[in-house]
């Protein structure tokens, strides 16, 4: 996947978090990673896509963040196994917009999701993994995009 | 007699937001289901007649689940609420019988107004006049 593509993915991210919790967020300049090595959070979800391009689209970001993100769409219960069903959300709506880029073809699965360390999760070394930082509430996530 | 709505969504955060959120007149939300199998259950259960659908979800997507519901009150009103932002997505889901259909993410405003025109569009055909 080229750069151009990234376009789509930045926009679902802007639009999920204007969206959910009214408060904007900073999109960083995305850059290319230099190595399969996982970059992670505390927490995060993986969506598997196949069809038309396979890969990998993660959202991951800090349990303190998933927490005011929990806490600014009104919900009351913040405990852990919200928040990871909050990033399995985040990284499934993200993906799933993608479809109007991409069309009926980007398959999506449902999301898997992890908290710690992300060892059962290793980029194919052929594949070319785009991050794209996020920042907000003065707090860091990244959307990663690692596509044929 | 308020109209009865099942939510369908395999995310426990999306569920809670829909049923939280929805502020429509003669609304009232009589259960959850997070996944197709559980909500053809619910279905039978509450034979609810209005239903907001997820896609994709495990065990039985939401394509599928709209049909199974549909054979068991085929004048439910149903609003799929997808991550699945492709125009294929949407047709498809209006062609298994789906009524509306509502791109995530949402706001509260875009929910309620989808629900009240999707209320109003089946009064308009004398489906339904709760």
């Amino acid at each position: 996947m080229d750069e151009t593509k990234l376009k789509v993915f930045i926009d679902g991210a802007i639009k999920y978090f204007v969206q959910t919790t009214r408060l904007n967020a900073d999109i960083g300049t995305p850059y290319l990673s230099e190595t399969n090595e996982t970059l992670h959070y505390d927490m995060t979800g993986i969506i598997g896509i196949s069809g038309g391009r396979k890969g990998v689209v993660y959202f991951t970001a800090p349990t303190n963040m998933l927490r005011s993100v929990l806490i600014n769409m009104g919900e009351r219960d913040v405990t852990h196994d919200m928040r990871l069903d909050l990033v399995g959300e985040i990284a499934n709506t993200i993906a799933g917009n993608a479809r109007a880029e991409f069309g009926s073809e980007f398959m999506i699965s449902v999301p898997v999701v992890i908290a710690g360390a992300l060892e059962t999760v290793r980029l194919p070394k052929d594949l070319r993994a785009f991050v794209i930082p996020i920042t907000w509430h003065s707090q860091r996530a990244a959307v990663i995009i690692a596509l044929e | 007699m308020p109209l009865k709505l099942l939510v369908v969504d395999d995310s426990n955060v999306i569920r809670n937001k829909i049923s939280r959120t929805i502020h429509v007149a003669n609304v009232e939300v009589v259960g959850t289901a997070k996944n197709g199998r559980e909500a053809v259950s619910m279905f039978a259960k509450f034979r609810p007649d209005l239903v907001t659908m997820d896609i994709t979800m495990p065990e039985m997507d939401g394509i599928q689940c709209i049909r199974e519901v549909l054979k068991l009150r085929n004048d439910s009103l149903v609003l799929v609420i997808s991550a699945l932002a492709d125009k294929a997505t949407a047709i498809d889901a209006l062609k298994q019988g789906a009524h509306g259909f509502l791109c995530k993410p949402f706001s509260d405003r875009e929910l309620n107004d989808a629900m009240k025109e999707l209320i109003r569009g089946a009064q308009e055909m004398g489906l339904h006049n709760g």
